[in-house]
């Protein structure tokens, strides 16, 4: 008679990739949902592009490297790369522009590293950050204005406008996104006189708001499920607040909290692109930390930057730093002394 | 005082001297595969270059400008940094053994990084004065260390993934290097200098 023998852990939860990429998904219904409704059919098209994009270029690329086909594909972490993407795009940025963005992030950002579990670089994040330096002007001028009639064209319209064709075929729309028109215009004027400008609506940032609210019940429900620990977006959100309230107390000068909090991809970054598992630290320590730079770095490029909005640049330039985080913030083994790092530890 | 501060913010971030003016590239290829030994390397570069910066601007403003011979800049520098390079190998090895075993070959190896001689020729050329070379010089260095120990804990990792056979070793560093560049644009337009 024969014993197998099996390590641990012996207990197993239920938790696989898929599930949990299931319940990311599943996750972003209430920003989706209150990015149809203020911005149109443009957010739908876009996601299912950028998926059936994704999927495409990651069974080529597991095709061309010979391996199996369903494992790969089941995990379901091209579709979220594909969802996440589709929201963050401008709704009416042209097919190319997410065409570049999605192949760039599955392709170059996550199979040449190996895929899924690999790679250093969030895809997504590279993907948008790529098209947000390569076209500047397609990924900033497509967002269109909430209160503007353009978001409430049907289905066929959105369809003729994104993929350029038919008679319906428009140039450009030109409508900024709140966070840029505050920081353009600040300079000239006071906050009263800015918010005067309809894209800021009766509350903070007419249709933001409630995009950002849903992404954040979203995140909230996905700490709930334990399927993103609280540390980086809490981290994200405190460091982003303090430094907002510390060096941009008077909204008369630079972009206030509120805006910074509730409008551009805030929400989005903080519970769905930062907690990405793969690319961040593993440590709760390390976790806080790559949380609380991510709201710095946010918070500098947004204001003293060029870019409008920053959560893409800082979640790549903090995920450039993950490695190092984890290397000095590895927790203590039971039963031993603090490992030393840096010089003469591997002596 | 704030000008050097911006001058510090511009070389470590805005203008990386690897990551967006692209110098210094060879030792960040090349010494990047340890954690260990990018320490040690970058802890040499910035002693190195913080202070051939200011004895090139020395060189040049009261040796090259006097003599109206500054056409002969670039052979000087070369020859100051080599100077400079050598004495510190010196002064290391006799002051502190336990440091001169640590930098170990990286300092000689210094005397190679284009980043060294650019800097000394971008002091000339952007006619910084003697604090502002010395802070040029220190903020190249400052960066040039961020970047490269950043990038080798990044590559301890993917020396460890499953890359595709024909993207092994310096090609996916170079990839991963590219896709760092494109996170540092986004501090383009901070400070304009």
């Amino acid at each position: 008679m024969s014993f197998l023998r099996i390590s641990s852990p012996h207990a197993r939860g239920k938790n696989s990739t898929k599930s949990v990429m299931q319940q990311v998904a599943l996750a972003t219904m209430p920003g989706f949902l209150a990015l149809f409704y203020f911005f149109g059919w443009g957010v739908f098209i876009n996601i299912i592009w950028c998926v059936l994009l994704a999927v495409t270029a990651e069974t080529a690329v597991l095709l061309l490297r010979k391996r199996p086909l369903s494992f790969y594909l089941s995990d379901y972490s091209a579709v979220v790369t594909g969802i996440l993407l589709g929201l963050a795009l401008p709704p009416f940025a042209p097919w190319w522009v997410s065409a570049i963005a999605t192949l760039f992030a599955i392709i170059v950002a996550k199979q040449l590293y190996g895929g899924m579990g690999m790679n250093p670089f969030n895809p997504a994040m590279v993907g948008y950050a790529l098209v947000l330096i390569s076209f500047p002007v397609a990924m900033t001028t497509n967002w269109s204005n909430p209160v503007n009639p353009t978001g409430t064209a049907d289905f066929l319209t959105h369809l003729q406008w994104i993929f350029g064709f038919g008679s319906n075929a428009i140039d450009v729309f030109t409508a900024a996104t709140p966070l840029d028109i505050y920081k353009h215009e600040i300079a000239a004027s006071t906050e009263a006189v800015v918010r005067q400008s309809p894209a800021f609506g009766s509350f903070i940032s007419y249709g933001w708001e409630w995009v950002n609210i849903g992404f954040l019940l979203g995140g909230l429900y996905l700490v709930l499920r334990k399927i993103i620990s609280w540390h980086t977006p809490v981290a994200l959100l405190v460091s982003l607040s303090i430094l907002s309230l510390a060096l941009g107390w008077d909204a008369d000068q630079v972009t206030p909290l509120s805006i910074h909090l509730l409008s551009g991809g805030t929400m989005l970054g903080a519970f769905f692109i930062a907690t990405d598992p793969v690319t961040g630290p593993s440590s709760p320590r390390g976790k806080l930390i790559f949380g609380a730079g991510i709201g710095v770095l946010i918070y500098i490029i947004r204001t003293y930057g060029n870019y409008p909005d920053a959560v893409a640049f800082a979640v790549l330039l903090m995920n450039f730093a993950a490695p190092f985080i984890d290397y000095y913030t590895q927790p203590r083994t039971y039963g031993h002394s603090r490992s030393k790092r840096g010089f003469g530890g591997n002596k | 005082m704030t000008d050097y501060l911006l001058i510090l913010v511009s070389t470590i971030l805005v203008n990386n001297f690897v990551l967006v003016q692209f110098l210094g590239l060879c030792p960040f290829m090349g010494v990047s595969n340890k954690l260990e030994t990018a320490m040690g390397m970058s802890l040499a570069t910035t002693f190195v270059l913080t202070l051939s910066s200011l004895c090139s601007y020395l060189s040049f403003e009261y040796l090259l400008k006097p003599l109206g011979i500054e056409f002969l800049q670039t052979i000087t520098f070369i020859l100051v940094i080599a100077v400079v390079v050598q004495f510190t190998e010196m002064v290391v090895r006799k002051t502190s053994p336990m440091l001169y075993r640590v930098l170990g070959i990286f300092l000689p190896l210094i005397t190679t990084n284009c980043a060294v001689l650019g800097v000394a020729l971008l002091n000339i050329k952007k006619q910084n004065g003697f604090v502002e070379s010395i802070m040029y010089g220190f903020g190249a260095a400052v960066g040039f260390s961020l970047v490269l120990v950043l990038f080798s804990a990044m590559r301890e990792r993917i020396a460890v993934a499953d890359v595709p056979i024909h993207f092994k070793g310096s090609a996916i560093g170079m990839v991963t290097a590219g896709l760092m560049s494109l996170a540092f644009l986004g501090f383009s337009g901070l400070v304009d200098i």
